[in-house]
């Protein structure tokens, strides 16, 4: 079958489990799952060749709800389980899903870690400026005004700003998107995915419970202007002077991604499991 | 909703049957996921409302089908219904929904659907070059009008809820 066909093969329900999501009616997260199966459709990728890792929080419930391989792994270190996974096991698709609370907080160090290594793989953050699963604390992303009784008058901390981060420690390509726009952001995922290194993909995702005023976001957001960049002063001009709603590819760097050698297995399993028996 | 420069380019009938096959399959994807959160979320209501949404919009499509004759529009589909922006007409909008919303709310969001889908092949209509695809949108139009009638007598039986409707004394989610 050629790729062609291959492609027209594959349909969006194919990457799709059984489970049904338990995400709140109006949460942003069900179009991001849309845009994943989408993608992976569109790239015609088996999917027993993708694979989908995930840390802690309501973002990382996803792979469950994928039918490729999936890794619910633990707060904050998909990163560091994906770049295991990327390097060992070169011909798989690793897509590593998180969240800002989960990818940003707990997983930042990682962030920073894994955008420097360039490892070939795609880094989707849903981002929706508030820890949802644990019932509304605020994340690194959330406004320093933002009011609730776990924050009152505020935290009054400068938020992060995830891309800037992202160009400054060596991502190879940098997008936004918004969840309510599944097709756009399938289409951006098609081409992080194809892109070498390490890719990362912002999708700012309305968490309707704890942020309904995150709704506005559809009337706020708009597309990127001009095409992408690979000039990453270029591209950090425009990151930093942007109003945090462009949507689009903002940099498409063309560093080599890191492949370290790996030789063939020198360690016996049997032999390295006496050395942890009790 | 895409605007007519970003919704799929229609040449033939074959093409149009395509897109109008695949906006209802669409649609009735995206109604039995709202009944699928609707049953997580314990309004049973809507679950019944949804499924039935999505129930006539199967119809529609399968019509469609039969309409097609030999042409494969499932297959068709997916070469050339893409939206470059955007979703097919009838794909309502997800972040409308809330676990205690009414059969009001549910219409609404069909209501659009429907208009969007009257509007797009009314764009149909005006731009095509072709006379068998002109003929066959108008058909289309009629019927999404139609439609759009439907759901504004449904609403009738539905009145709008009080601005109340979304308050719960105990919520599934809250801060403590």
């Amino acid at each position: 079958m050629s790729s062609v066909d291959m492609r027209l093969a594959c349909k969006p329900a194919d990457y799709k489990s059984d489970i049904k999501p338990i995400w709140c009616p109006g949460c942003g997260d069900y179009h991001v799952l849309m845009s994943f199966t989408r993608a992976f459709a569109e790239l015609g990728l088996p999917s027993e060749d993708i694979v989908v890792v995930s840390g802690i929080g309501c973002s990382s419930r996803i792979p469950a709800y994928t039918n490729c391989y999936g890794f619910h792994g633990v707060h904050g270190r998909s990163l560091a389980l994906a770049a295991g996974l990327k390097v060992t096991r070169p011909e798989l698709t690793v897509v590593v899903a998180s969240g800002d609370g989960d990818g940003y907080s707990i997983g930042g160090n990682h962030f920073l870690h894994a955008c420097r290594r360039n490892i070939d793989m795609t880094y989707v953050v849903m981002d929706n400026h508030i820890y949802g699963m644990t019932k509304g604390q605020p994340s690194p992303t959330t406004e320093p005004e933002f009011d609730t009784a776990l924050s009152p008058g505020g935290t009054g901390l400068r938020p992060f700003h995830p891309l800037v981060i992202a160009l400054a420690s060596g991502a190879n390509f940098i997008a936004r998107c918004f969840s309510g726009e599944p097709n756009e952001t399938a289409a951006v995922l098609v081409e992080a995915i194809r892109h070498p290194g390490f890719s990362f993909v912002e999708i700012l995702s309305p968490c309707v419970t704890f942020r309904p005023d995150e709704k506005e976001w559809k009337s706020l957001v708009h597309t990127a202007p001009v095409a992408a960049t690979n000039d990453p002063a270029k591209a950090a001009r425009r990151i930093m002077t942007d109003d945090g709603f462009n949507i689009g590819i903002l940099y498409r760097g063309d560093r080599r991604p890191y492949r370290p050698a790996i030789g063939a297995a020198s360690v016996d399993l049997s032999e390295l499991e006496k050395d942890f028996e009790l | 909703m895409s605007s007519a420069a970003e919704a799929p380019k229609v040449a033939t009938v074959a093409d149009l049957l395509a897109v109008a096959y695949q906006i209802e399959a669409d649609a009735v994807d995206r109604y039995d996921l709202l009944a699928d959160q609707m049953e997580t979320h314990n309004n049973p209501e809507l679950v019944r409302v949804f499924r039935d949404l999505a129930r006539a919009e199967g119809i529609h499509r399968d019509e469609i089908r039969r309409l097609a004759g030999d042409i494969d529009v499932a297959a068709h589909a997916q070469r050339v219904a893409k939206w470059q922006r955007g979703e097919s007409p009838e794909q309502v909008n997800l972040g409308e929904a809330h676990y205690l919303m009414t059969p009001w709310h549910a219409l609404q969001l069909a209501l659009v659907g429907e208009q969007h889908a009257l509007a797009y092949f009314e764009s149909v209509v005006a731009t095509a070059k072709d006379a068998g695809v002109k003929k066959m949108a108008e058909e289309f139009v009629e019927e999404e009008a139609e439609h759009v009638n439907l759901v504004h007598r449904l609403l009738r039986k539905y009145p709008e809820p009080p601005d109340s409707w979304s308050v719960d004394d105990d919520p599934p989610s809250q801060q403590e």
